[in-house]
């Protein structure tokens, strides 16, 4: 199952529209490295709101996609984690540490916006590092 | 010549059921013969029984007159319960007592001291009664005693399940009592938590929380844990959990509230506490939460006086 990935202004939108298979999250991993720079995006956001599962390779997978993006000069967050898939990740010690998470496409915009205002006024005000 | 179903002190079920137990008909003789005594010398019996429990300083939740009128209703069912053996009858003879006497505030000991007592009471009038004759008193007494044990240990047992049951209702109607998640402010959820966490507990909790951050689209929430007498690293494991958890659902957590007690406790087990942000109280918790949804609290004069 191919995932979608659309662009929103200067970020690109995966979502995930069905289960996905292992060969699937390369296949997402390898379209998303190629595009963040084909379209130079900034931030790139990946939906799983239908998977009601989450595996290790799954996690794994989804945080080296933030860390790869990351080196491609962009930022990732994942939104969508159903609660019980994050309670059962847990739970299992997959904790997507150090990848950045929001509730759901509108708050994972929102953090993306906010991330990159605060980029743009920092040099500006020239008042060094912000407070977070 | 001592009847093999009648040493049992009430812990073989099996030697207890009327059907199974050949009772000798002489010992079962003698029984009739103790128990017909017992009734007829009821009242100076009870009376006496009654003075040693208040010598005792037994019942003293309890006072004179209840445990006067206790003591007959309680007589007449042991002697009841002394005539048929059978353990259904003890059984409920054990938690009628419990029923009666737990809600006055008895304690255990009590209750075992005053069917001890009883024992002892009747054993001593059958000493008065046969201490004349030797042979007869042994025999009595080979029929009473075991009867008398049986008696004693389930009353006990009776008691103890009894208090036991309450305690299990008590602790379920606590867990019932389910930690509220409550939203004080746009996207700001605070959980106060009370009383100890169980594995159970801290599960349940944390799913209610993330149910909660997801329903009311939550960004940042407090977990109050003033009221938490005491962590082990179970529970610790089950908060840092609980915080990465939140994290997954893009909200932020904030802990407060932790006691002294605590702190020192959670850095000497060496939990790593570098994944949670912490505040001293839950008013500081709040303010911290509002900063990082972009509030600030201005008290109306000031503003006021900016308008003017």
């Amino acid at each position: 199952m191919e995932v979608p990935i659309l662009k929103q202004g200067p970020y690109l939108i995966a979502s995930v529209q069905s289960t996905l298979s292992d060969d699937d999250f390369i296949r997402l991993r390898q379209a998303l490295v190629e595009q963040v720079g084909k379209f130079r995006s900034r931030g790139v956001i990946v939906d799983v709101t239908p998977l009601d599962v989450m595996d290790s390779f799954a996690t794994r997978t989804l945080r080296d996609i933030a860390f790869m993006i990351r080196l491609r000069g962009a930022q990732t967050v994942i939104v969508g984690l159903q609660p019980e898939v994050a309670f059962a990740m847990v739970q299992l010690g997959l904790s997507l540490q150090g990848v950045a998470t929001a509730l759901d496409l509108e708050e994972g915009l929102v953090y993306l916006d906010d991330k990159f205002k605060k980029a743009e006024e920092q040099p500006q005000d020239g008042m060094g590092p912000s407070v977070r | 010549m001592r009847s093999p179903a009648l040493d049992g002190t009430g812990h073989d079920i099996e030697s207890q059921s009327p059907p199974a137990r050949p009772r000798d008909a002489y010992t079962a003789a003698l029984l009739n013969e103790l128990l017909a005594h017992l009734r007829e010398q009821g009242p100076q019996l009870r009376e006496e029984w009654a003075r040693r429990i208040i010598e005792a300083n037994l019942l003293t939740a309890m006072t004179r007159e209840e445990i006067y009128a206790e003591v007959v209703s309680v007589y007449d069912q042991y002697v009841e319960a002394l005539e048929s053996g059978a353990f259904r009858a003890l059984q409920a003879y054990a938690q009628n007592l419990s029923e009666r006497i737990i809600p006055r505030g008895v304690e255990t000991h009590e209750v075992v001291g005053i069917v001890l007592l009883l024992r002892d009471v009747l054993a001593r009038a059958l000493f008065t009664k046969y201490h004349g004759d030797i042979k007869k008193l042994t025999e009595i007494l080979d029929a009473y005693e075991p009867a008398a044990n049986r008696i004693a240990s389930t009353v006990s047992v009776g008691f103890v399940q009894e208090r036991e049951r309450t305690i299990r209702e008590q602790q379920e109607a606590i867990r019932e009592l389910s930690t509220p998640v409550l939203q004080v402010r746009e996207r700001l959820l605070i959980l106060p938590i009370i009383g100890l966490i169980d594995p159970q507990r801290a599960r349940q909790l944390m799913e209610q929380l993330l149910r909660a951050i997801r329903n009311n689209r939550a960004r940042v929430v407090v977990i109050d844990i003033t009221g938490v007498p005491a962590m082990d690293s179970t529970v610790a494991n089950h908060l840092v959990q609980t915080v990465e958890a939140s994290r997954l659902l893009g909200a932020t957590v904030i802990v407060t509230g932790l006691s002294p007690d605590i702190a020192q406790t959670l850095v000497n087990i060496g939990v790593d506490l570098a994944k949670m942000d912490t505040v001293g109280d839950l008013q500081g918790g709040i303010e911290e939460a509002s900063r990082l949804l972009g509030y600030r609290i201005v008290p109306i004069t000031a503003e006021a006086q900016q308008a003017r």
